[in-house]
């Protein structure tokens, strides 16, 4: 696939504030069962406007994905069957939980608990909502497994809880340790499950061919021509035309910037605790967000692909 | 209930692209249409097709069979791009099976396209909204035209009559004789769609029985044998 | 109307655009040389719809690529809308023209021509391209006096006819084709594409799900090939060597069919074998008794093998001897013309052909049989009763179904006369000739071998000032009398058709032109008019020469061509070197005649012609050529174009077609149909005022369907022969013999020995080749180019083919047809190319002995080993018919005819046409090149390049 700067926005920006909001509603649970002290309201008022800010601002970028973004009202519609269509409810109804959170705090709600819980589920649907959306395509082999929707999670949560320790770093220093350790367990964690995935599409075979894309079974067929020459939607949407080199090194970044750096980042910050630390540790991350998730796409071989290889 | 479908016969099939231009021409002043094209006196012209004709060569010379094959829009029995699309603007008609795109409720975000595996779909880059083949459906229900006539543009240029049009479903329709008689086959059976159309293998005839030379009437009898 | 054709629009606002007056019109596609029936939608004067007319006996309702494609043309960037002329002081090339009116252009031509007319109307020379009007261009430059007319048949595929109209009095195409109705198995050599496009295609699909078997031979597998049942490569150039070696197989298995041999043809007529004679190698006849046609003789002697003695051809009762020697009565020797044909065909093994051709001996033999058997063993009989032309009567009409088809795969090699006939005369072996699953003719056709009556002039004196040109510029020589060649044995042609270089060339030799022209030999000219043809582009051999060759001057600064006129619908890379530019229409906008006179589409049934009506206005100013000849011819005074009191006969196209008639009174003009005043008559009959609305009401088309018994034998249909000649399709209703054997070549030869009954005698430098090949019995040699390249260093075989979505189309500036085919690739087997280390998809460098192209290679697998072979005319000039200049014709796509050059290398100073030395027939396809990988530092840009070609004023936005 053509990776598509808006979608990869849109999934990185709206996983940092699911994990943001998750973030947030962990510690309130667990300042609730005084598992810790009670942050004060501006950790959860800061925290809820950035995680609004995060999922605008992918909600924003979606829209630069859209032939008609006028019409987007419309993709509601099919939430019986599309989980694009679900995400397109589930997206405005967490942000509307998440400023409610915020809200909540800021007017010290007693209910503070019970929206941040829903809006936990809807977090947790979101993610849902977002991988199955890859999930579903089956013959997107790279992406049909429940590693999407685990790394979708894990990552999100990753950057959101790296998010949080570096907002409590500003307004509440004491629990910043303990969420940049709980960060870097999370990040760890998906550096397993998002290794795991590498390891596990190294090793997928498409399950098309060009003998079933065609229909002819003998071992050498080869393409001449794919009926133009100037290029198709169907050579600029599905081929990031990238070398494989380039791909290779947007892998190793990725695995560095997210998981590799961040996590000597939080392990220093643990010991010698300066905040910039884990600000430079949330930013460096981010970025491998982004170059992860570029690889993600570009790494889906679609099968049409095999009908878009030679000209002449 | 009816499937209506195109049969594509790669046996006579020649490669000559009347289906892809007679198609374009049809659907651009169409229902469909415009269907239009980026660069059409530029460099890397490029333009919505609902229809192309591919080349692939098969074996190894000097046993290279020449492949030319039509592709558009395939009418999934189970369409993978239907229920993906989030406005309901991608749909399988009830009453024929033809999958069509309302281009009014399309917010053309390709999501239809990336769930269809034969790249049957494209979007126009001008208009953007995604469309793809309609069997016609603004031609083959038009009382207007003579009978022979209602049938897809691309089926009534065919030369070759490589393409058949009919319901699938019904097993005295000549597109199903077709498929039962000449072996057809969809294309990518693995992901589970069902296409509608289906294609007609090449089918190379045997060479006739070696002659048994001298058998019947035979002139040297009369004018002698050649000298060696 | 029929609003059956109009498109349901989208969306409400464009179906209130939609508000417009809707018709629609039929008339005749032009996208191509096929000539289908397509009816237009046309709204507001806007062509909307173009679709196949299913009333049209062509193409039946379907329609090809281009056609589909045609509504783009009106559209292009690249259409010409006013006259233009070259600046004053501008370089030929730059692209600086000055719009000026029709008026203007109209009376510079007028004055320039009358003058040229007056003094020396050779200093005139009209070529034509894609012209679907020989007959009116014709008929323009013999009014006007000058031997120097043709249209592009001698660069396109004049071998083919030629070769199968001298030996069968037919041949492919639209004076014949295969019986796929009939045929069970189907042998194609060498076609791409076919200028019967659609019909060929509807008719191989149908034969094939009839059961019928499909072999392509033919060095490239695509197009009507990738259908084939069995695909059998072959070197390019070699087919001839194939056709020897199944000829041989045919007749050493005894597979020939011996009643039709003897009956049919001249394989039982005695052939004079006495070497001191006069009339050496010729066919021994009773006497000078001419039956019923006065140009030929018709008492050529058999060898009764029943009463053993000598009778006159076609005595009752009397059965040929097809082999043995003889002696006439005076002691003369004789061998019946098989007998020499078996002689010859005797060293032509599948072994020897092997070695040629690259198709094993048992493929050779297994093809051979297969032919032979299916020809002998499913006969097909039909219950039509008819007389041949010796009065003997049959009750039924036979047929051996093997059809073959052939194109310029075969034509445009420097062997392809003998090849063709030895194709001809394999297909007259099997006796498939006009017969049931065989091959068929289309009217005109059969016509004599060759047709003498339609002769070109023969002598200088044939060229007078202001006077019409004493025949012809066109017609078929069946003897060195004919040529058409001063006192001294020069030509008299500036293209050098019919001297003793290229005696047969009957369709001119349009590619030897302009380095004729610049070059002064014979002559130099003065204008030179140009009608279709892209000649400084793909249409030329040694493009990069030719385009210097247009641009070059005389010491005196005046240039060596002085004059060029080039008249075309587009801006194309020829029309930069114009002196003057005639916007021509297009096709949908013009009236047009496929007339009976020049190519008509006729059907084996019966003749038919059709016509062409505009169905929108012209676009700015443009003027069909059509028009802009007969107005010159108006003004010029030509007498077909002149009252008898010195005023203008007719008063445009439209009249003059309506009104012309080939001699006063003949009832015979340009079209066939709705003759006579009341538009009753067929055929022959007096000018019909309504004859055009007649057409256009009919689907501008004619088709006269004969009854059975004209359908077939028509070579020797007695029935059909006295039909045709009243009808004025033949002068004579004379049989057609099959020439197994071509006196007429060996008259050629007789002369070039200095004796034989023709006056004529070649110069010295003509005589070896005409020996050599004038064989009057078919022989394979190795193409002139081959023979005069160092193999080693030029090892592989290059050729082009034009794909069927552009096939004989002059629209690489259409938006549709060239997303299909932006730019071309060279296609190389993958083992040749590996064997160069050039990567699949990567840059290369092609090159001959003549000139390199740099190109992008596309490896394949459907290609010989030794050949490399490309789509032609993908590739085009930078900035050329309206394309930008990063257009990917230009920078990615290239042309082979840079490596192609029009003249073989000159051997002692004598220069040839790098062209068949019978007909001269341009040889495309015998360059010889080699391949290498270009350097990984060298830009991703196709070569040779050439400066942008400015645009020009008065070209359409």
């Amino acid at each position: 696939m053509n990776p598509a700067w808006s979608v990869i926005l849109l999934t990185t920006l709206i996983g940092l504030g699911q994990g943001l909001l998750l973030a947030m509603f962990g510690v309130e649970v667990a300042s609730r069962l005084a598992l810790t002290g009670a942050p004060a309201a501006v950790f959860y008022l800061a925290g809820s406007a950035l995680s609004v800010l995060c999922l605008g601002g992918g909600l924003l970028a979606s829209f630069f994905h859209l032939g008609h973004p006028e019409r987007a009202w419309r993709a509601a519609a099919m939430w019986r069957t599309s989980w694009l269509s679900r995400e397109v409810i589930v997206l405005p109804a967490f942000i509307a939980a998440v400023t409610a959170y915020g809200a909540a705090h800021f007017y010290g709600w007693s209910c503070s608990l019970w929206i941040g819980a829903t809006a936990a589920l809807l977090a947790i649907a979101l993610f849902i909502c977002t991988a199955m959306i890859y999930i579903c395509l089956k013959f997107l082999q790279e992406w049909h497994t429940p590693l999407t929707l685990v790394n979708f999670i894990l990552l999100g949560c990753a950057s959101g809880l790296l998010a949080a320790a570096v907002l409590a770093g500003f307004v509440w220093p004491l629990l910043m340790p303990a969420l940049a350790l709980v960060a870097g367990i999370v990040t760890a964690a998906a550096a397993v499950t998002r290794g795991m995935t590498l390891a596990r599409n190294a090793l997928l075979r498409p399950a098309s061919t060009l003998q079933s894309a065609i229909g002819i079974s003998d071992p050498k067929i080869a393409q001449k021509a794919q009926g133009a020459m100037g290029g198709s939607f169907n050579t600029r949407e599905f081929f990031h035309r990238r070398t494989l080199q380039f791909v290779r090194s947007a892998k190793w970044f990725f695995l560095t910037a997210a998981f590799a750096l961040p996590l000597l980042l939080i392990a220093l910050s643990l010991t010698a605790a300066p905040p910039r630390l884990l600000t430079l540790a949330f930013a460096v991350q981010f970025a491998g967000l982004l170059a992860e998730r570029w690889f993600f796409f570009a790494q889906a071989r679609h099968p049409q692909n095999l009908y878009y290889q030679v000209i002449s | 209930m009816k499937q209506l479908a195109l049969v594509i016969d790669l046996n006579v099939c020649v490669g000559c692209h009347a289906c892809a231009t007679s198609c374009k021409e049809w659907n651009t002043g169409g229902a469909a249409g415009p269907l239009t094209d980026q660069n059409p006196y530029g460099k890397d012209p490029s333009g919505t097709f609902f229809n192309r004709v591919q080349t692939y060569e098969v074996g190894e010379f000097p046993a290279t069979e020449t492949v030319h094959f039509p592709k558009s829009c395939l009418h999934c029995e189970d369409p993978p791009c239907v229920p993906v699309c989030p406005t309901g603007a991608s749909y399988k008609r009830a009453e024929d099976g033809i999958v069509l795109v309302d281009y009014d409720k399309c917010i053309g975000c390709k999501y239809c396209a990336w769930a269809c595996p034969y790249g049957a779909r494209e979007i126009d880059e001008q208009q953007q909204v995604m469309k793809k083949c309609t069997l016609c459906v603004d031609r083959i229900y038009d009382t207007a035209l003579p009978e022979s006539e209602r049938k897809p543009a691309c089926v009534i240029a065919c030369p070759t009559s490589a393409r058949l049009f009919g319901d699938v479903h019904d097993p005295a329709s000549d597109v199903s004789k077709a498929i039962a008689e000449h072996g057809g086959y969809a294309l990518m059976p693995e992901w589970g769609t069902r296409p509608a159309n289906q294609y007609l293998p090449k089918q190379p005839k045997q060479s006739v029985a070696a002659a048994t030379v001298a058998r019947g009437m035979d002139p040297r009898t009369i004018d002698g044998a050649m000298k060696p | 109307m029929n609003a059956a054709t109009i498109p349901v629009t989208a969306s409400r606002a464009l179906q209130q655009a939609v508000a417009g007056a809707v018709e629609v019109k039929n008339t005749t596609c032009y996208m191509c040389a096929c000539r289908c029936g397509i009816r237009v939608t046309v709204r507001d004067g806007e062509v909307r719809y173009i679709d196949g007319n299913p009333a049209h006996p062509l193409n039946k309702g379907v329609i090809c690529a281009k056609g589909a494609s045609g509504i783009m043309k009106q559209n292009s960037p690249a259409r010409l809308t006013r006259p233009l002329r070259r600046k004053a002081g501008a370089e030929r090339g730059a692209g600086e023209f000055e719009a000026i009116s029709w008026e203007e252009a109209l009376s510079t031509i007028e004055q320039r021509l009358a003058k040229l007319r007056a003094t020396d109307p050779k200093k005139f020379a009209l070529f034509t391209g894609r012209d679907q009007m020989q007959a009116l261009t014709g008929l323009f430059a013999r009014q006007f006096g000058t031997p120097n007319y043709a249209a592009h048949g001698g660069f396109c595929s004049v071998n083919m006819a030629a070769g199968m109209i001298y030996t069968i009095g037919g041949s492919f195409w639209e004076f014949g084709g295969p019986d796929l109705d009939r045929a069970k198995l189907f042998v194609m050599l060498g076609t791409a594409e076919d200028h019967h496009s659609n019909p060929l295609k509807i008719a191989i699909s149908k034969f094939k799900r009839d059961g019928g078997r499909f072999v392509s031979i033919n060095p490239v597998r695509t197009g009507y090939s990738s259908v084939a049942d069995e695909w059998v490569p072959i070197k390019p150039g070699t087919d001839g060597a194939l056709l020897m070696a199944l000829c041989h197989e045919i007749v050493r298995e005894g597979l020939y069919d011996r009643e039709f041999l003897a009956r049919y043809t001249n394989a039982g007529y005695l052939v004079n074998l006495d070497t001191a004679s006069n009339e050496f190698g010729l066919m021994a006849c009773e006497a000078e008794d001419a039956v019923n046609n006065p140009f030929r003789r018709h008492s050529q002697l058999w060898w009764d093998r029943h009463s053993n003695r000598v009778v006159v051809n076609h005595t009752e009762g009397a059965d040929p001897a097809l082999t043995g020697e003889y002696r006439l009565a005076d002691g003369t020797p004789v061998k019946p013309a098989f007998e020499l044909l078996r002689e010859r065909l005797r060293e032509s093994t599948p072994e020897w052909a092997a070695a040629i051709t690259g198709i094993s001996a048992a493929t050779i033999r297994r093809l051979a049989q297969e032919i032979g058997a299916v020809a002998r063993d499913h006969k097909i009989t039909l219950p039509i009763a008819w007389t041949d032309s010796w009065g003997r009567k049959h009750d039924s009409v036979t047929g051996n179904p093997v059809a073959f088809h052939a194109m310029r795969g075969l034509a445009a090699h420097s062997n392809g006369f003998q090849t063709v006939r030895a194709l001809s005369i394999l297909m007259s072996l099997l006796g498939t000739i006009d017969r049931p699953g065989g091959f068929r003719h289309k009217a005109p056709f059969p016509r004599s071998t060759p047709p003498v009556y339609a002769r070109n002039p023969n002598k200088a004196e044939a060229v007078r000032p202001d006077m019409p040109l004493d025949g012809a510029a066109l017609g078929f020589p069946a003897r060195p009398d004919d040529l058409f060649v001063n006192a001294d044995g020069s030509p008299v042609r500036i293209d050098k058709a019919f001297s003793w270089d290229y005696p047969l060339a009957i369709h001119g030799m349009m590619h030897n032109v302009i380095t004729n022209a610049w070059r002064g030999d014979p002559y130099p000219i003065d204008t030179l008019m140009l009608f279709m043809a892209n000649m400084a582009w793909n249409s030329t051999m040694n493009t990069s020469e030719v385009r210097r060759m247009l641009n070059d001057k005389n010491a005196d600064g005046e240039y060596k061509i002085p004059f060029l006129i080039v008249c075309d619908a587009f801006e194309s890379e020829t029309t930069a070197f114009a002196d003057l530019i005639l916007p021509d229409t297009t096709y949908l906008e013009r009236y047009d005649t496929m007339s009976m006179l020049d190519r008509p589409i006729s059907e084996f049934d019966g003749p038919c012609d059709s016509v062409r009506v505009p169905v929108v206005a012209p676009k700015g100013e443009c003027r069909p050529f059509q028009e802009v000849i007969v107005e010159l011819a108006s003004r010029l005074k030509f007498p077909a174009f002149t009252k008898p009191d010195g005023t203008r006969k007719f008063a445009d196209y439209k009249d003059f077609i309506v009104n012309f008639e080939t001699e006063p009174g003949s009832g015979q003009g340009f079209l066939i149909g709705w003759r006579g005043k009341d538009g009753s008559k067929v055929l022959v009959g007096e000018p019909n005022p309504d004859q055009w609305e007649m057409y256009a009401k009919n689907n501008c088309v004619f088709h006269y369907q004969m009854p059975p018994e004209h359908h077939w034998m028509r070579n020797w249909n007695q029935g059909y022969h006295e039909w045709a000649a009243k009808m004025k399709l033949r002068k004579f209703p004379d049989p057609v013999v099959i020439q197994i054997y071509c006196e007429v070549l060996q008259k050629f030869r007789l002369a070039a020995e200095g004796r034989g009954p023709d006056t004529r005698r070649p110069p010295e430098s003509a005589r070896a080749r005409l020996l050599k090949y004038f064989d009057p019995l078919p022989f394979y040699y190795a193409p002139l180019e081959a023979q005069a390249s160092d193999l080693m260093r030029y090892p592989l075989n290059a050729v082009t083919q034009r794909p069927m979505a552009m096939y004989h189309s002059w629209d690489s500036q259409n938006a549709w047809l060239r997303q299909i085919h932006t730019h071309n690739y060279l296609f190389v087997n993958p083992r040749t190319a590996e064997a160069q280390g050039i990567a699949d998809g990567g840059w290369m460098w092609v090159e001959s002995m003549h000139g390199r192209v740099r190109c992008l290679c596309r490896y394949s697998e459907a290609v010989e080993p030794g050949t490399v072979w490309t789509w032609n005319a993908i590739g085009k000039s930078k900035g050329a018919w309206g394309l930008s200049g990063d257009a990917n014709e230009s920078q990615r796509g290239f042309l082979l005819n840079h490596l192609i050059a029009e003249e073989l290398p000159p051997v002692y100073g004598v220069r040839y046409s790098n062209s068949d030395p019978i007909t001269g027939q341009a040889g495309w396809y015998d360059v010889r090149v080699n391949i290498r990988a270009a350097d990984a530092a060298e830009p991703a840009l196709s070569m040779p390049q050439f400066g942008a070609a400015a645009r020009i004023a008065g070209v359409a936005k």
